[in-house]
């Protein structure tokens, strides 16, 4: 794996999440209250103006420095949530990670990530698509099958019942909607295996 | 003031700030009491950023009791103390309480002088478990 150039990482990241603003806003109108995808945006544009400090830093420290501003800006749970992911990652990666570093690192976030939301995959978030990336790294996938793995868990979302969350207070309404954070969940997966596969 | 403060989140401003105010009128002054409400952008939500700076308004010495309305309140709420960090975070407790309730029953409490332990415990009564 590459030392991939933080700031494309931010880029790549910054413009998935603009470019799907209005699906992931979509998505949440179904279920939830129909703020994802503005609120993400405002977040990854926040992160994308201060990038070049940011990618000046270690990786451990750029990657809290993300989650910290993902926390101030996304606004909404979610924002606590993608900024737990990231700075959890920031706080367990080392600075050159190898893939066993990665692993290792994702799975410690994945585990902020579900005590901060009080909640485990099957619940229809996030993190039934984080957990499904963490097993592909564990087992020495390549990125192009990691992005798979990611697209599926979030259309796998679409049959489960919302369990946390505003989706929740839907119950059995909830089914048939993908969840908006596995989506953009599965889109960060994408833009940013993509960028460190082309750096 | 030594009274263990009470900050109240929701996702609305005008609940934040009515039920601020149901808290002064019925228990008084004497609790160091602030509140955030709206997402900062004009819209219903919770702000991080505002929930940190409630805290340091209402800060006592005693400690912070915050009281939160849905999901995301708390979630903001507990994200804005693990970010204030130690040691003020061992003295901040995010109440499992309904907001209008806990917040008068808390601040009830406090104006008392009793604990943060004390404040939790009369908030969380009112919670069915």
């Amino acid at each position: 794996m590459a030392a991939p150039d933080f700031s494309k990482l931010i880029a790549a990241a910054a413009d998935t999440i603009a470019a799907h603003a209005d699906e992931l806003t979509a998505l949440d109108q179904a279920i939830g209250d129909g703020d994802h995808g503005l609120n993400m945006k405002r977040g990854f544009e926040a992160v994308r103006t201060e990038a070049e400090a940011i990618a000046a830093k270690p990786l451990p420290d750029a990657l809290k420095a993300v989650g910290t501003k993902l926390v101030m800006t996304v606004g909404g749970a979610s924002g606590p949530l993608f900024g737990t992911l990231f700075m959890a990652l920031g706080k367990e990666l080392p600075g050159t990670p190898d893939r066993a570093a990665l692993t290792a690192a994702f799975g410690k976030a994945i585990e902020a990530v579900s005590a901060r939301g009080k909640s485990q995959p099957g619940q229809k978030t996030m993190l039934d698509v984080l957990q499904p990336v963490y097993e592909a790294l564990g087992q020495g996938k390549t990125a192009e099958e990691i992005v798979d793995v990611a697209d599926h868990a979030a259309d796998a979302t679409v049959p489960m019942k919302a369990l946390r969350g505003r989706a929740s207070f839907l119950g059995e309404r909830s089914i048939g909607h993908m969840d908006a954070g596995a989506r953009s969940t599965a889109l960060l997966v994408r833009a940013i295996s993509e960028a460190i596969e082309g750096s | 003031m030594s009274n263990v403060g009470i900050v109240i989140v929701s996702h609305s401003p005008l609940v934040a700030e009515g039920t601020a105010d149901m808290v002064r009128q019925m228990v008084g002054d004497e609790v160091p009491l602030a509140w955030c409400g709206g997402n900062g952008h004009g819209g219903l939500g919770t702000s991080v950023e505002a929930i940190m700076g409630a805290i340091d308004r209402a800060w006592s010495e005693a400690g912070v009791a915050i009281l939160v309305d849905l999901g995301g309140a708390e979630t903001n709420s507990e994200m804005a103390v693990e970010m204030i960090g130690e040691p003020r975070s061992h003295k901040i407790v995010v109440c499992n309480a309904p907001i209008v309730e806990g917040a008068v029953m808390a601040a009830t409490e406090s104006s008392g002088g009793a604990s943060l332990k004390e404040v939790v415990a009369t908030a969380h009564e009112l919670s069915p478990s």
